[in-house]
């Protein structure tokens, strides 16, 4: 699966679980750009990202994730 | 109707969540109250993803007659999520709640010491969500019996006292978690058979929390323990999630969990099904009995598909005794129908049925009736059928009906069993003897249209009444009609066990439930009413909080026994007027002029169609109770 199709998905999984149809993410989005993205959601929005992507993060990777960008670095990897 | 009509009203909605971009197609029906993403079996990875926008459609359905309930969610781990997806649930069922959430893992200080906010809040059911995880200590290899003995007791206690403080502190009902199995086994399979053992000393503090349970009305266990092995014991407790979130069970099992907390929710205040409309060719044996003939279709123990619709036949069969009613609505023959039933081998037969409507008739049309012939809404009914398009039909057209989406036979029990229909939170001796009483019912109907003349009628059914104040014995049936009746009910207004007891020890209430017998058998309690004193210049009225009736003794005069014994007490207790309110819900039309008839003046009405009604006891009135022998 290419970057640009994996940010296809994933947008898609941004805009259900903070129920906005406008969200769109790119590589430096982080927590502060979008609304509502607090710790709690957090966890919605990792394990959405999981299921999504038929993929199970590490504890230590979803722990180091700075933006979007390494989340999607993170995801190719495990898509091998 | 067509068929195509109906299918008019449903609207695609496309979105793909799946690994292989697959583009699901969900269906759903815009003017439906039930949303079917929560009915099970649902896909907790949707739930989850679009928890916010499921919420805003729910809330955003039109007509939805809610119940309000006050739920405290005391956890033992973190708790975000479980009471997020358990608000959808309890909105799909028509009950809106308003939720106090602990402080992480702050379960036992919040209910043993309780707190001004949780006070303030004043929780009608309490939620206690600890697992295995909060089970500090477990026993040791080297420990005695005695040890054990006492650190289960000890573990136990703590649960018991905050049990104890919840109920004196808030009178509330309390659902509680049992432990789930822990996810390995030390000993192997030892761990089940030595009390040294995780899994042993799990089981034992489970059996203390049932020991429990069986002397507390208004405690209930949430069965982890079982929606974990559901699941998986060592998915449940998924590290990661523990670690990352304290989430004590792997979040995607998170709408397992709320859906199972919704179920006792939900039956607690009434709101479960009460029958089954059974489709048969395919449904309660394999083939059609028309084409195939009765000797020909699958049921009895020939084959392994004969076996299969022998369970299930059975299973259905068991559902009586819980007092659920059954009955069929299916596209026959009658006389095909009754044939099918007829087999030596099969499990149900005719009389397991209260109705049987095998024509050629729509279904939906077919369900109305039996529910008319029954006193039920046609709402309160599980309708059973293979056929995706009968169901789909159904469903357009009987709102908040049951429609479970059956897949091949083997799965039907599954399914059925998932969907918590019928959650039983109390199994009375009313729940045996349902089945009977409503065929009593169907009987005295029969007898009636024998009588040219109604009051002739009246008389011939030898009618008995025990009317008086709450007793012990029967409180739980007045908790259940309390929380279940909705078409004959002024007031609707729900209460628990807990709370009718304490109105029947004050001396404020005038209480009184009726109980009535006839020459085809006992009703059981049919009647609750149940209002306070009032003083007010020149005297005091009696102020009516609550006047229900179940509808399976309709028009037989038992209101106007009822009345006579209610305002002979006011009589003795020097009470001078009646003061009766009826406000309307999408249900109990019947009793909008109740108060009318019972003589009462009309005194308010305000524009939602609230009403209050007054009764002058000094001016001598007849009753109006020719048929009935009270007490």
């Amino acid at each position: 699966m290419s970057r640009e199709e994996i940010y296809g998905r994933l947008n898609e999984v941004f805009r259900d679980v903070f129920d906005d149809e406008e969200i769109t993410v790119n590589d430096s989005t982080t927590a502060n750009d979008v609304d509502g993205w607090d710790s709690l959601e957090h966890i919605n929005l990792i394990v959405a990202v999981e299921r999504a992507f038929g993929i199970k993060f590490t504890m230590g990777e979803t722990v180091g994730m700075k933006n979007v960008g390494e989340m999607v670095d993170k995801i190719l990897m495990h898509l091998g | 109707m067509s068929r195509e009509c109906s299918f008019n009203k449903f609207q695609m909605i496309n979105y793909n969540h799946s690994i292989n971009d697959k583009i699901i197609k969900r269906y759903i029906y815009t003017g439906e109250q039930i949303m079917k993403e929560l009915e099970f079996p649902f896909d907790p990875d949707y739930i989850l993803r679009r928890k916010k926008a499921l919420r805003r459609q729910l809330l955003a359905r039109e007509d939805v007659s809610y119940i309000s309930k006050k739920i405290a969610f005391l956890g033992g781990s973190t708790t975000s999520d479980v009471v997020q997806i358990l608000e959808l649930f309890l909105l799909n069922y028509g009950i809106k709640p308003e939720f106090y959430e602990s402080e992480y893992n702050m379960y036992y200080e919040d209910a043993v010491f309780g707190n001004e906010e949780l006070d303030a809040f004043a929780p009608d059911v309490v939620i206690i969500h600890t697992t295995s995880r909060n089970i500090r200590t477990y026993p040791a290899p080297g420990d005695s019996v005695e040890r054990i003995d006492a650190l289960e007791t000890e573990v136990y206690s703590q649960f018991e006292q905050a049990w104890i403080a919840l109920d004196a502190r808030y009178h509330c009902t309390v659902i509680q978690n049992n432990f789930e199995l822990p996810y390995y086994r030390l000993f192997g399979n030892r761990e089940a058979s030595d009390i040294h053992g995780r899994s042993n000393f799990t089981r034992r503090l489970n059996a203390r929390f049932y020991d429990y349970a069986g002397k507390n009305a208004n405690f209930f266990i949430n069965d982890i323990d079982y929606l974990a092995a559901e699941y998986g014991i060592k998915r449940w407790a998924d590290l990661s999630d523990w670690y990352r979130y304290k989430y004590a069970l792997a979040v995607p099992a998170i709408p397992a969990l709320a859906s199972n907390l919704a179920h006792i929710i939900k039956s607690i205040y009434g709101r479960n099904k009460k029958a089954f409309a059974l489709d048969m060719d395919n449904t309660l044996w394999g083939g059609v009995v028309g084409d195939d003939g009765p000797e020909n279709i699958r049921i009895g123990h020939e084959d392994a598909s004969s076996e299969l619709y022998t369970e299930f036949q059975q299973y259905i069969r068991a559902h009586k005794d819980l007092g659920v009613l059954l009955t069929v609505a299916s596209k026959n023959d009658e006389e095909n129908a009754l044939a099918g039933l007829a087999r030596p081998d099969s499990t149900l037969s005719k009389d397991d049925f209260l109705v049987i409507k095998a024509n050629w008739d729509n279904k939906d049309i077919n369900i109305r009736k039996t529910a008319s012939e029954l006193n039920l809404g046609a709402d309160s009914f599980v309708f059973v059928d293979d056929n995706p398009v009968e169901r789909a039909l159904v469903e357009g057209q009987i709102k908040g009906i049951g429609v479970p989406e059956l897949g091949a036979a083997e799965s039907y029990i599954g399914i059925l069993d998932g969907s918590g229909f019928f959650e039983v939170t109390h199994l009375s001796q009313e729940d045996l003897k349902r089945n009977s009483m409503y065929k009593a019912n169907l009987e005295r109907e029969q007898a009636s249209q024998s009588f040219g003349n109604y009051d002739d009628y009246l008389k011939s059914l030898e009618m008995k009444a025990e009317i008086l104040p709450f007793k012990e014995m029967y409180m739980a049936r007045i908790a259940e009609l309390t929380n279940k009746s909705n078409q004959f009910n002024l007031t609707t207004r729900r209460m628990s066990q807990t709370e009718l007891e304490s109105i029947a020890g004050d001396s404020a209430y005038i209480t009184r439930y009726g109980r009535l017998t006839d020459r085809f058998g006992d009703n059981g309690v049919v009647s609750v009413v149940f209002g306070h004193e009032q003083k007010d210049d020149g005297g005091s009225s009696l102020c009516i909080d609550l006047w229900l009736m179940s509808c399976r003794v309709l028009k037989r005069g038992m209101e106007y026994a009822m009345m006579d014994e209610i305002a002979d007490e006011c009589r003795r207790r020097k009470i001078s007027r009646i003061k009766g309110f009826y406000y309307p819900t999408a249900k109990n039309r019947m009793v909008k002029e109740f108060y009318a008839d019972q003589g009462f003046v009309k005194t308010d009405e305000d524009e939602a169609g609230n009403t209050c009604w007054e009764l002058d006891l000094s001016v001598p009135g007849s009753s109006r109770n020719t048929a009935i022998k009270v007490n």
